[in-house]
């Protein structure tokens, strides 16, 4: 700020550092309000870990159990499964999971941490409805005649493999996200925390 | 003469003076800007009791502010939830304990409420010591007082929105003082309540009422007031209009732009006063039990009276007075005086500006007679407002009974002992004491 | 006018000076020693929290006085609860009035609720948790100085021992418990210390807090002076 002889130069001094401290103040005012909106100690419980058995699940079966009010599913997926998926290639927007949809540690070809075990938010990504499982194949499942097995959103028809890839030409843009989890055994996995924070 | 807005507002070529030229043919924001800050024209010999004005405007927004903040996580639900605890009470607790910084917002607002009537009571009592409800400053009186009513209860209502022990049965008790008004008395308190208890439909109108009617109502006054303010000008210590002196452009000789002079000043007064509102958030956020009663985390019972219910300290002057009337007379029982008194001793308020025939508005040139009265009558409102923490016991009566009298002789006798009173002249302008 | 004000500041005063008839002792004052506070949090898991509640209290909040998550897990919880679940308990407040006439108020609060003109709330339950004796007359066979007929038996009567009503209205130890009177008395105090911090568990932060932000207003208050005067220059 200029000062020339019109105005009173320590009083200007004296306004801007005036409002500068009280700037600050107000700033520092505001912090409490603004951080009142985020999740309460209640919401954080809600949402913290859960813990699942998946010593029952039997291969080529799927269970759901819910974090945070979101279905996460967890996928027993056997050899056969596997093998179809590593055959669809081109026919996935994003088969090698390059965008950020997945922790590291679930960025490899079967997006998981054990190959069998596929662990996935079961949220469409187009606009948030949950797509049913059809595992059958071929025309049987009733969504296409050489159908591999994998999920259909009834909302807007988008597919999704066994991994939670999307195909192409769908309107979901992205994969399904795989949340945060680790196994505390083998027969024991944790859902909304990993190994490496939290 | 200019034919449209387009023509009388010039800009000075910079950005700022283009954006306030555009708004200024559209709204009257430098008109405001200039009439109620920059050349409101007050005057020049202001004390420190001139703060309170302003601190109750700035009380005021923290209630409202701190107030949209609880009220996002704050359910008015008297049902019990699966511990065994009212929905509302455990939501208090919720923000106090789970909500990011609830706490510091509760202790804003419930300190808050208390400020708001300490620094409203230093309001008033300032224009009680300089007449400033006198000619012409009736109607900026008269919105004050309705304002003081809307404050009355807004804090009611407020209070019983915690559900505490104490917001239950002090709302049960004066629910119950409309009872006492004949015929329709009991109908009508049942009707208050709509229910046969304090229950969920009165913690929901009142939580209606807290949160959007008299807020709503608050903010009009607050707004007449000023503007009634601003159409006569302050009063000042001296009493005296300084409007009768002005210079050769017309501006009061003895007056001041409000903008930047007491706006810097008022900043200094909102500091100084932030600093007591901090000590008692962080220090002592209870009050010792005045502001957030000790009772009250208690959560209601509607089976089990506490041992002694008090209103909170803002109320007690009143409340005395309601238990100061124990005999009946006229055919009227001393229940329903008492509910009379007690209504009377807030409104005769409305009439403080006709009943001072003083020749002098500020108490600096009033003489003994008026400044006893007002030592007197201030004195009187201590001991009505101590006693009415206390539990009643006939000594206690007998004194709320001599204070209630003294009080209502206050204004009663105002304009036979104003008009008698040894008066010294006032000064032709103003001084600094 | 300054006579005037002196009467009304000493108005308050008077506030203080009606007659006391519960005498308290004082309470061990344990804010931010988390040792004892770590003692009070299991004593109070383990005599209180079957018939209490704290159903405000989270038990991950217990990080405050130096816990770790695992810590609480693994000593003060039962299997199957979260660490961030509320302190509530399995008896129903329903069942509870059948066996006890009142079910036994939620404990959160109690420090804060329990604080009069008398003394502190801490200073009321360490008197409490204190005075327990012998009473035939009551269907517990305890009798409380502090509250009278109390319908919560001694829970910590093994503990402390056994008091009768002696001459004079004092209490007397006729049967030593497992602890000396003054083991009680300090794991009394642990208790209570606790019972406080649980009452508000933000207030020691919020005291700390407080002398940052009178800090800043004092800084601001400086400046805002200085403008005052700066400006008032013109006026006087």
């Amino acid at each position: 700020m200029s000062c020339d002889e019109k105005v009173d130069c320590g009083r200007r001094r004296l306004i801007v550092a005036t409002a500068t401290v009280g700037g600050v103040a107000g700033v520092a005012a505001a912090v409490p309000f603004l951080a009142s909106f985020a999740p309460s100690e209640r919401a954080k419980s809600a949402g913290a870990p859960v813990e699942a058995d998946i010593s029952k699940l039997a291969p080529g079966q799927m269970m759901t159990v819910e974090w945070r009010g979101k279905p996460v599913w967890i996928i027993h997926r056997t050899k056969e499964m596997l093998d179809g998926m590593a055959k669809l290639g081109d026919k996935l927007v994003d088969p090698n999971s390059e965008r950020h949809q997945q922790p590291d540690y679930a960025k490899n070809e079967h997006r998981s941490i054990k190959p069998e075990y596929m662990v996935a938010i079961g949220i469409c990504t187009h606009l948030g409805c949950s797509p049913s499982d059809k595992f059958k194949t071929g025309a049987e499942s009733g969504v296409d005649a050489d159908w591999p097995g994998g999920f259909l959103c009834p909302c807007h028809g988008s597919t999704f493999d066994l991994a939670g890839r999307v195909y192409k030409n769908k309107p979901a843009p992205d994969n399904l996200e795989v949340p945060p989890h680790k196994y505390l055994s083998d027969a024991r996995i944790v859902i909304g925390e990993d190994t490496k924070g939290a | 003469m200019a034919s449209s807005n387009f023509e009388k507002f010039k800009s000075d070529g910079t950005v700022l003076g283009d954006v306030t030229e555009w708004i200024d043919a559209r709204f009257p924001m430098t008109k405001m800007w200039k009439e109620h800050l920059s050349e409101y024209y007050a005057p020049k010999n202001f004390n420190f009791w001139y703060f309170f004005g302003s601190l109750a405007l700035l009380v005021l927004v923290n209630q409202i502010v701190t107030g949209i903040f609880l009220t996002m996580h704050f359910k008015p639900d008297a049902s019990l939830n699966a511990s065994g605890v009212p929905v509302a009470f455990a939501s208090v607790e919720y923000i106090m304990r789970d909500v990011p910084w609830g706490w510091l917002i509760r202790y804003m607002h419930s300190t808050g409420a208390s400020a708001f009537f300490i620094v409203v009571y230093l309001h008033m009592f300032r224009g009680m010591l300089y007449g400033s409800y006198r000619k012409p400053r009736e109607l900026v009186w008269i919105f004050g007082v309705l304002i003081y009513l809307c404050l009355m209860a807004e804090g009611f209502f407020g209070y019983l929105l915690p559900w505490g022990q104490m917001s239950y049965w002090g709302a049960q008790v004066i629910v119950n003082l409309f009872s006492a008004i004949p015929v329709i008395g009991p109908d009508l308190s049942l009707y208050i309540r709509g229910d046969f208890v304090v229950g969920d439909a009165t913690l929901n109108r009142f939580f209606s009422f807290h949160v959007i009617a008299v807020p709503f109502a608050l903010a009009g006054l607050v707004v007449a007031h000023i503007l009634a303010l601003h159409e006569v000008g302050s009063n000042n210590p001296d009493g005296v209009e300084i409007k009768k002196n002005k210079d050769a452009n017309g501006i009061p000789l003895d007056g001041i732009p409000f903008h930047p002079y007491y706006t810097v000043k008022d900043i200094v007064g909102v500091v100084v006063f932030l600093m007591v509102f901090a000590v008692i958030i962080f220090f002592t956020p209870e009050g010792h039990g005045y502001f957030l009663e000790y009772n009250n985390f208690f959560p209601a019972d509607p089976l089990k009276t506490p041992p002694h219910i008090a209103p909170v300290w803002y109320y007690t002057p009143f409340y005395s007075v309601l238990r100061a009337n124990t005999v009946n007379f006229f055919w009227i029982d001393a229940k329903l005086w008492g509910v009379i008194f007690m209504g009377l001793s807030v409104m005769v308020f409305f009439f403080l500006p006709w009943l001072d025939r003083s020749p002098a508005k500020s108490i600096r040139y009033r003489g003994p007679l008026y400044k006893g009265a007002l030592a007197i009558f201030i004195v009187c409102f201590f001991i009505l407002g101590y006693l009415g923490i206390l539990p009643p016991t006939p000594g206690r009566t007998l004194v709320s009974q001599i204070c209630t009298i003294l009080y209502f002789a206050f204004f009663l006798l105002m304009p036979i002992y104003t008009k008698l009173d040894k008066c010294q002249p006032e000064p032709d302008r103003v001084t600094f004491k | 006018m300054k006579k005037l004000l002196l009467v009304l500041l000493s108005a308050p005063l008077l506030a203080f000076a009606s007659g006391a008839e519960l005498h308290l002792d004082k309470a061990p004052d344990h804010s931010g020693d988390y040792a004892a506070l770590q003692t009070g949090a299991k004593i109070f898991v383990n005599y209180c929290l079957n018939c209490h509640s704290a159903s405000y209290m989270r038990y991950n909040r217990l990080q405050d006085i130096g816990l770790s998550e695992a810590q609480i897990r693994d000593n003060l919880m039962l299997a199957g609860n979260k660490v961030g679940d509320l302190m509530t308990i399995a008896m129903q407040r329903a069942d509870a009035k059948v066996w006890f006439g009142a079910a036994p108020p939620d404990l959160t609060l109690i420090a804060r609720a329990r604080s009069s003109e008398f003394g502190s709330g801490a200073d009321w339950l360490y008197t409490y948790l204190r005075s327990f004796y012998r009473d035939d007359q009551r269907p517990t066979g305890w009798n409380n100085v502090v509250f009278e007929n109390v319908g919560m038996p001694h829970v910590l009567w093994e503990l402390q021992g056994d008091q009768a009503m002696g001459q004079e209205h004092k209490l007397e130890l006729v049967r030593p418990g497992k602890l000396s009177p003054a083991e009680y008395d300090e794991m009394v105090g642990d208790l209570v210390g606790y019972l406080s911090y649980m009452g508000e568990p933000v207030s020691e932060f919020r005291k700390h807090l407080g002398v940052v932000v009178l800090i800043a207003l004092t800084v601001i208050f400086v400046f805002a002076y200085a403008l005052k005067r700066e400006y008032w220059k013109d006026v006087h």
